[in-house]
């Protein structure tokens, strides 16, 4: 191997003047983490409000929500980005076309919007499957309640259906986290893009992919442990899910 | 909005589209879902020995590449390969792989730590009685594996692994990050030469969303009738 590891490359000064390299790697997790958390919100919003529209009798309340799982499962993400990045802009009308050329920081809006609502449609599956599993007794004795359908989901389905999904969810999480990175296509410059930046003006490849290895699996544990909190704070005693 | 649309740049470009671009995405698609069902299947079976050691290495394999985004394995590899070619070879230089090997390798590896899961699942749904049936038999634990446990796993999981090669053949979009001519990579060239970027984009996505919706179609059918077979 003639590869010269330096392992101090880290605390040397990086040339774009912000600091250390890893000053530079800590940014780049920053904006992952801030993206990630950005997209699921919209994620979680979205995705729940269709996955609650598969499971109505309505039927075009159903196919409203099979047709936007379905658009947003059956293209890469990375189109997707490309789509609302480069596309949008240009068939909107000239003028709010300009206007949203013109924001700064389009690559995290674009990448937060976009993430969100390709991880909306697998939030959506998951919402549904879980208000499937739940015994089909509880909707009936809401109804025999007098309870409105709205009342219904907000009072006696959603809450447990998504105490059910909350292991899921979690790993839906952590795969929009992972999925921040494919934004490095519309050039935001998140931990792989800083990563990526670091190796090419120090020359130390492995040095970098390794510091962005471990950023990610500690971003990793510490989600799943603060998951597991969460699953234990909302547990309901007696339930399949409560201990 | 479509007034100056420009379906002609699409035409033009198609042969090169399909016949490289395309070409190349299946191409890995098939390659990698073969040898990730493969390489998968053994890191199964390793974590499901019951030798503390393996299993300890097949899972934290598993675990490390479930949580590492795709793009930084692909930058990893395209970096690493030259060093592992090296080392296998036995030359004094890092040896220059192309891009296809480098992302075949990529994908088959990243997505080997998936196919596991689904792998693993399948043979734990197969019934003890299955195995213990075959050891009975004097079936030696191989034998056991490759007459018994395997064929039916893999015909337990078949829709989930199909369902992971359509995810599969989505994610091989990333080698974009590569430069590679993958088929949206094709597109984008396409598109940056000619400064036509909605219509490229807009037929890539097209592309892509039909293959994807009429696989996922099949899939499901062939779901339905594995359900119907129980």
């Amino acid at each position: 191997m003639n590869y010269h590891w330096n392992w101090r490359v880290f605390w040397e000064p990086a040339p774009n003047g912000t600091g250390s390299y890893l000053d530079m790697l800590l940014t780049g997790l920053l904006v992952t983490i801030e993206t990630a958390i950005c997209a699921w919100i919209i994620a979680l919003m979205t995705g729940i409000v269709i996955g609650v529209l598969r499971t109505l009798p309505s039927r075009t309340a159903s196919w409203i929500g099979f047709a936007w799982v379905e658009f947003f499962r059956n293209m890469p993400l990375l189109v997707q980005l490309f789509l609302w990045f480069f596309v949008l802009p240009e068939i909107l009308p000239p003028s709010w076309g300009l206007w949203m050329k013109q924001i700064p920081n389009a690559p995290f809006y674009t990448a937060a919007i976009g993430i969100g609502l390709f991880m909306s449609a697998r939030v959506a599956e998951q919402t549904r499957a879980g208000i499937n599993a739940l015994p089909r007794g509880q909707k009936m004795a809401a109804t025999a309640l007098g309870l409105t359908t709205g009342q219904t989901y907000r009072y006696v389905l959603l809450p447990m259906a998504l105490r059910i999904i909350l292991p899921p969810l979690t790993s839906e999480f952590l795969s929009t986290i992972k999925n921040t990175s494919v934004a490095i296509t519309i050039g935001l410059i998140e931990l792989t893009a800083e990563a990526r930046a670091m190796q090419e003006f120090s020359f130390q490849v492995f040095e970098a992919f390794t510091a962005a290895t471990i950023l990610y699996l500690l971003v990793n544990i510490v989600v799943v442990i603060a998951m597991r909190f969460v699953e234990r704070g909302l547990a309901v005693p007696g339930y399949i899910t409560g201990k | 909005m479509f007034a100056n649309f420009d379906f002609d740049v699409i035409r033009r470009s198609l042969s090169y589209l399909f016949f490289d671009g395309m070409t190349f995405t299946l191409t890995l698609t098939s390659l990698a879902t073969f040898g990730g069902i493969v390489f998968g299947t053994l890191i199964a079976l390793m974590r499901l020995s019951g030798f503390w050691l393996l299993g300890r290495v097949a899972g934290l394999y598993v675990d490390l590449m479930r949580s590492l985004p795709l793009v930084l394995v692909i930058f990893w590899f395209y970096f690493l390969v030259p060093y592992i070619g090296q080392w296998l070879t036995g030359s004094s230089r890092p040896v220059r792989v192309g891009a296809f090997a480098s992302s075949l390798v990529t994908f088959t590896l990243f997505e080997a730590a998936y196919f596991s899961e689904i792998m693993r699942a399948g043979i734990q749904s197969i019934s003890k009685g299955q195995p213990a049936a075959a050891q009975a038999l004097g079936l030696t634990y191989s034998q056991t594996m490759r007459y018994v446990v395997l064929p039916q796993a893999f015909r337990n999981m078949l829709p989930v692994l199909l369902t992971q090669t359509i995810v599969l053949f989505q994610d091989t979009s990333l080698v974009y990050v590569l430069s590679i001519p993958d088929f949206l990579g094709a597109a984008s060239k396409v598109a940056q030469r000619d400064g036509r970027l909605v219509e490229m984009y807009l037929f890539a996505a097209a592309v892509y969303f039909v293959i994807s919706c009429v696989a996922s179609f099949g899939v499901r059918r062939l779901q339905a009738r594995v359900a119907f077979a129980h």
